[in-house]
Parts: structure tokens; C-alpha cells; sequence
């Protein structure tokens, strides 16, 4: 148990050291001096060798990326190419705490969705309310946002005038249901078929049928015995499903006027900001490896088995 | 391993077994149990009918995909412009279908090198040989994994695509090829590159998994023990059992990767104009702001929903045809 735990402890750092090698390497195959790019168009070539000696910019590479890495690890992760002497991370900061919030939102709207219905669909297996239900979802989840976002802009913010249009006021505000919304449902498809299928596993077992045989009532059944068994495996997937999040939201954002990382990070692409493009990637790695280390411990705290085959 | 041979005379003369044609019966009994599923099987007449269209967009494109006609901008469906004409009096219809091949193009090109081929390759050895060449495609494919699948996308575009379009003009200037700027190819190459890591791993580690199951087996065995060479134990042994996982996995994939083109074209960072796509039109449409989207909607919606629906079709029908297909092929995952 605890060898397994420290060495997963201790795969992390590793995971995200190479990882940010990759990414870093990505963003130095770009064409272009990064001191030309930071010193404009006209610089004199003095200037651009100042910038080149204090970046370190003639080191070897791996001299370069260690250096990087140490000082991401303080929080420090350069300067942006465009806003002169403009720390990366002071841009990217409030906007990633926005967009931050609005995938939590969603996450919420996927899970409180998704789960009851996927456990709903496993109660009625054999009727036609499942494969209704799972054929819906599944409807819902390929109606592209570029589609579901100005459809309920159009029908909740302008016809009914319920929500504000569009702007952003935090995660408890108005402003967070459409975006919410818009994210989270299609999202509530892939969480309901794994909690059907992960229900559904449960059903076979034999203490719920011996639950059943000792005159339980069938809601302390459904809720002691199936439900909480059948919410042990989705634990594993939680960290894993984070991943998907980000692609949905960078549109979301983008359409409801939401000011979180999604314009900064189209017009770094546009403008050639890599440090910003860098960052912006290994924090989300950073983020999910976290996530996938959280889901692995308390996995393997719940289910024994998991443990042993270590 | 049962090693009596008491049990030889009940079997068939090796000569008999060759002529069981195993891929036959396999796709029969997939082709049957598929029938019985209408919704699958309207998946698959839908996808049937985009795929034409879009294999065969000259033929079926009423218009030139590029040419404008500023006469008639913004004009709803008649009998010339059956979708309609966008802002600058291109023919919508004949952009759809032109953009159904760049998605078809994409996710082929795709799915065939990552989840196939890579996945494939990669997962046998890692599954079959174990050791070291399990630890570094799975280390590997681990350290991809977390690096999340958009933001690789938006880096790659930013980065490498100037790099390999470089390489483009550099082969139409010292080879007798040209136009491959123009053609698109850049844009093939790197999307493709973007969802390469994306679509490679989960293929691997799945056939990975079946490899590993399966690799003791006792008729692996034996054929080991018969001195057959690793190569033809590979192809003749392993690779007909550890397919069916992957052909579940490709029907998946190809929503996805769809959807990922889609979305990285809406960006304009994906495949570029004039080439026509269905992100880019999209992204044309609604500006990427909302109230543009909003208006596009309210005043010409076909404009919005000509493309969108497409998109929906084949994400939802290629979902439908891997739910079905995940059904007959693996019975132990239902």
C-alpha cells in the first residue's frame, strides 16, 4: 500500500519533467529569435545580443530547459514576447482562475446530470426508457457548442430575458448558468454510461440479492448497497475526464464573452507568444497528472485489489 | 499444456483447417448482428452517404467551392444554391460537401497511422515482448497522455506549422512537385501531427492489453514451441484476436478526431482557406463571438446549421456504430 502510493509519489515529478521537456522543446522548434521577437522589429543588433545573453538563449539546450524548469518550479516562467517585460504567468494568472471556474461549473452540471441518469437507465435496463434515454444523451452529446452555445443565448437570454447574455461574474453568478450548461450536459453522456455499465455490474451481485431476500425495502437497496458500489469505479475516471474539459470550454468562453484563457492563448498563437502557449500547456499537464495521482491514491485506499497487483 | 495427445484423432487434418476462412465468418457474424440493430444500421447508411458525398465532392459540388458571386450575397436555398449563399455569395452546399472531404481526409489519414498502424505495431511488441519495449512505449505514451489534447493542438499550430510549411516551399523550390502549400497538405500534416498522440496511446494500450492476455495462451504455445519466428506468430496468431478491440476503438476515434478538426479549423488553426472546411465555416459564420453567432441564427440560420448538422451526423453516427459494433464484437463488455 504504501510502496505503491510513494511510488506513485514519485512518478509524478518524473512524468512532468519529461513532459515539459516535450512541450518545451515544441516551443523552441518555432521559427524566429525570441530575443528579435522581444525586441521588436527595429532593434539594434546590440540589443538583441543583450537579450539573447540575459535570456540565456546561447546555452545548450538542456542547459536552457533545467534552467526553465527550476525556475517554473518558483513560479517563474518568463517574460511574454508581445507585453514586454510582462511576466507569463501574471497574464495568465486571472484568466486561467476564470476558466478555472467555469470548467468546475460544468464539471458539477456533469456529474449531478449524468450520474442519476445513468443509474435511472440501469434500474429500467430491458424497457425502452434505457436505450431512449442513452440514445438522447447521446444526441445531446454530438450537438456541437458552436450550435447549443448561441441557441441558448438566443432562447434563455434573448426570447425568455432570464440570464444575462453574455460577460462574467464569477461561478455562483448568472452569468455561469448558460456556460455551465452549454459545457456540462453533453459531458453528462460519457458519465452516464459508465455508471450505467458500472450499475448494471453491481446488479449481478449477490448481496444485493440477498438484500433483497432479507425484505429490504428497495430504496435503502438501491441506495446502501448499489448506488455506493457503483460509484467506486467511476472515482478512477474522474482525474482522467478532466482532460476533455478544456477543448469545449476554450469555445464556450469564446462565445459567451467569458474572459478566461481562450482569447490570450489564440492570440499567442497568432502573435507568436510562445512563452504563453508553453505555460499555459504545462500547467494543464500539470493539472491532469495531479488529478490522475489524486484518483490513483484513493482508488487504491478504496479497492484493496488494486494494491495487491502492484 | 495438454500434452497426452490423446485427444489428437478428434481433431480435423491440418488441410481442413486451412480452408476455414476465419475473416469470412467473422465479418458474417458481425454483418448479421448488425442488422438486428436499426439505429446501427442507419448509423452506418448515414455515414455511407456522407462518406460518397464527400469522396466524390467534384462530382457532386454544384458550384466552385471558391467562387464568389457578390450579386447575390447571403441569399436563402433555391433551386441554383440549394443550401443558400454565404457573405460573399459562395455557394454553401458545395462547401459543405468540399468540407466533408477535408474532414474525411483528416480522420482517415489520422486514425490509419495512429490508431492502426502505431497502435498496432506498437501495442503487439510492447504486449508480446514485454521488457524494455513495454516500459518505453508505455512511459512513452504516458507522458503524452497528460499533456492535454487541445493545448497540444493550439502549441503545435503555433509552432510547428511554420516550420513545415518552410519544408514546403523548400520542396516546391528544388523538386518538380508543386502546389503542395497550396493543396492543403500542410494543414493534413500538422493536425495530423497534433492528433497523433491523442489517438495512438488509447489504441496501444488496448491492444497492449488483449496482447498480454492472450500471449501464453496454449496455441501461442505451441506454435512457439514449433519453432514458429516471432514475425508470423505476430500476424498469423496474435493479430487476428486482438483486432476486434481496435475496430471498436477506430469507430470511436473517428467522431472524435472529426470533431477535433472541426474545432481547430473553427480557431483558424486548422485547415486553412481557401480550402474549404466545415470548422472554417463555422468560424466564418459566428466571427467566434456570440452575438454574431446569435445573429447568424436569428437571421440566416442555414448558414449555421448546414455545417453543424453534418458535424452532429457524424460524431452521432460513428458513436452509434461504436456502441454496436463494441456489442457484438466484445459480449464481455456489455
Amino acid at each position: 500500500m504504501l510502496i505503491y502510493i510513494s511510488r506513485r509519489l514519485l512518478w509524478t515529478p518524473v512524468l512532468l519533467f519529461v513532459a515539459g521537456l516535450f512541450i518545451f522543446s515544441l516551443g523552441s522548434v518555432a521559427p524566429g529569435d525570441p530575443a528579435e521577437l522581444m525586441a521588436g522589429q527595429r532593434a539594434d543588433p546590440e540589443a538583441i545580443a543583450r537579450i539573447r545573453d540575459r535570456l540565456g538563449l546561447d546555452d545548450p539546450f538542456l542547459v536552457q530547459y533545467t534552467r526553465y524548469a527550476a525556475n517554473a518550479l518558483k513560479g517563474d516562467f518568463g517574460e511574454s514576447y508581445r507585453y514586454r517585460g510582462r511576466d507569463v504567468i501574471e497574464l495568465l494568472g486571472p484568466k486561467l482562475l476564470v476558466s478555472l471556474e467555469l470548467n468546475i461549473v460544468s464539471y458539477v452540471v456533469t456529474l449531478l446530470i449524468g450520474l442519476p441518469l445513468g443509474f435511472w437507465a440501469a434500474m429500467r435496463q430491458g424497457t425502452w426508457k434505457d436505450p431512449a434515454m442513452t440514445t438522447f444523451m447521446l444526441l445531446v452529446y454530438a450537438l456541437p457548442v458552436f450550435f447549443t452555445a448561441p441557441f441558448l443565448i438566443l432562447v434563455f437570454a434573448l426570447w425568455l430575458d432570464w440570464i444575462p447574455v453574455s460577460g462574467w461574474s464569477g461561478m455562483f453568478s448568472t452569468h455561469a448558468i448558460l456556460p455551465a450548461f452549454t459545457i456540462g450536459v453533453p459531458g453528462a453522456f460519457v458519465f452516464m454510461r459508465y455508471m450505467r455499465a458500472s450499475t448494471l455490474d453491481v446488479l449481478g451481485q449477490e448481496y444485493v440479492r440477498t438484500a433483497h431476500g432479507k425484505g429490504m425495502g428497495h430504496m435503502t437497496v438501491n441506495r446502501r448497497h448499489i448506488a455506493r458500489n457503483a460509484l467506486l469505479p467511476i472515482v478512477t475516471i474522474l482525474g482522467f475526464s478532466l482532460a476533455g474539459l478544456f477543448g469545449g470550454s476554450l469555445i464556450v468562453e469564446l462565445i459567451y464573452g467569458i474572459p478566461g484563457v481562450s482569447r490570450l492563448a489564440l492570440e499567442a498563437v497568432f502573435q507568436r507568444d510562445y512563452p504563453v502557449l508553453t505555460t499555459l500547456t504545462l500547467l494543464g499537464a500539470t493539472m491532469l497528472a495531479i488529478a490522475n495521482l489524486v484518483a490513483d491514491i484513493m482508488y487504491s485506499l478504496i479497492d484493496p485489489r488494486i494494491r495487491l497487483r502492484a | 499444456m495438454n500434452q497426452t495427445g490423446t485427444t489428437a484423432s478428434a481433431h480435423p487434418e491440418p488441410s481442413q483447417l486451412l480452408e476455414v476462412d476465419a475473416s469470412d465468418s467473422f465479418v458474417r457474424h458481425a454483418w448479421t448482428e448488425l442488422r438486428k440493430r436499426k439505429l446501427a444500421l442507419i448509423a452506418v447508411c448515414v455515414l455511407l452517404f456522407l462518406y460518397t458525398i464527400g469522396i466524390f465532392a467534384p462530382v457532386v459540388a454544384t458550384h466552385d467551392y471558391s467562387e464568389t458571386n457578390l450579386a447575390k450575397t447571403q441569399a436563402g436555398p433555391d433551386a441554383e444554391n440549394w443550401l443558400g449563399t454565404d457573405r460573399l455569395g459562395r455557394d454553401i452546399f458545395t462547401r459543405v460537401v468540399w468540407g466533408i472531404q477535408t474532414t474525411i481526409i483528416l480522420t482517415v489519414i489520422t486514425i490509419l497511422t495512429a490508431s492502426v498502424f502505431l497502435g498496432l505495431a506498437l501495442g503487439m511488441a510492447a504486449g508480446y515482448l514485454r521488457g524494455i519495449a513495454d516500459i518505453i512505449t508505455m512511459r512513452t505514451g504516458e507522458v503524452v497522455a497528460v499533456v492535454p489534447d487541445f493545448l497540444l493542438v493550439l502549441i503545435i499550430a503555433a509552432t510547428v506549422r511554420p516550420r513545415i510549411k518552410e519544408f514546403g516551399y523548400w520542396v516546391e523550390d528544388n523538386t518538380f512537385i508543386s502546389g503542395v502549400n497550396s493543396s492543403g497538405a500542410v494543414d493534413y500534416i500538422v493536425l495530423g501531427l497534433a492528433f497523433l498522440p491523442l489517438s495512438w496511446f488509447g489504441a496501444m494500450r488496448l491492444i497492449r492489453g488483449q496482447t498480454l492476455a492472450i500471449r501464453d495462451a496454449p496455441y501461442v504455445d505451441a506454435a512457439r514451441s514449433m519453432g514458429v519466428g516471432t514475425p508470423t506468430i505476430l500476424l498469423r496468431h496474435i493479430l487476428p484476436n486482438v483486432i476486434t478491440p481496435l475496430i471498436v476503438s477506430v469507430s470511436f476515434g473517428m467522431g472524435a478526431v472529426a470533431l477535433g478538426e472541426v474545432v481547430a479549423s473553427f480557431f483558424g488553426i486548422g485547415v486553412q482557406p481557401p480550402r474549404p472546411s466545415l470548422g472554417v465555416m463555422i468560424g466564418d459564420v459566428t466571427a467566434r463571438t456570440g452575438s454574431a453567432a446569435v445573429e447568424t441564427l436569428r437571421s440566416h440560420p442555414e448558414q449555421l446549421l448546414s455545417p453543424i448538422v453534418v458535424v452532429w451526423l457524424m460524431i452521432f453516427c460513428w458513436n452509434i456504430l461504436g456502441d454496436a459494433l463494441n456489442d457484438i464484437l466484445n459480449p464481455r463488455a456489455r
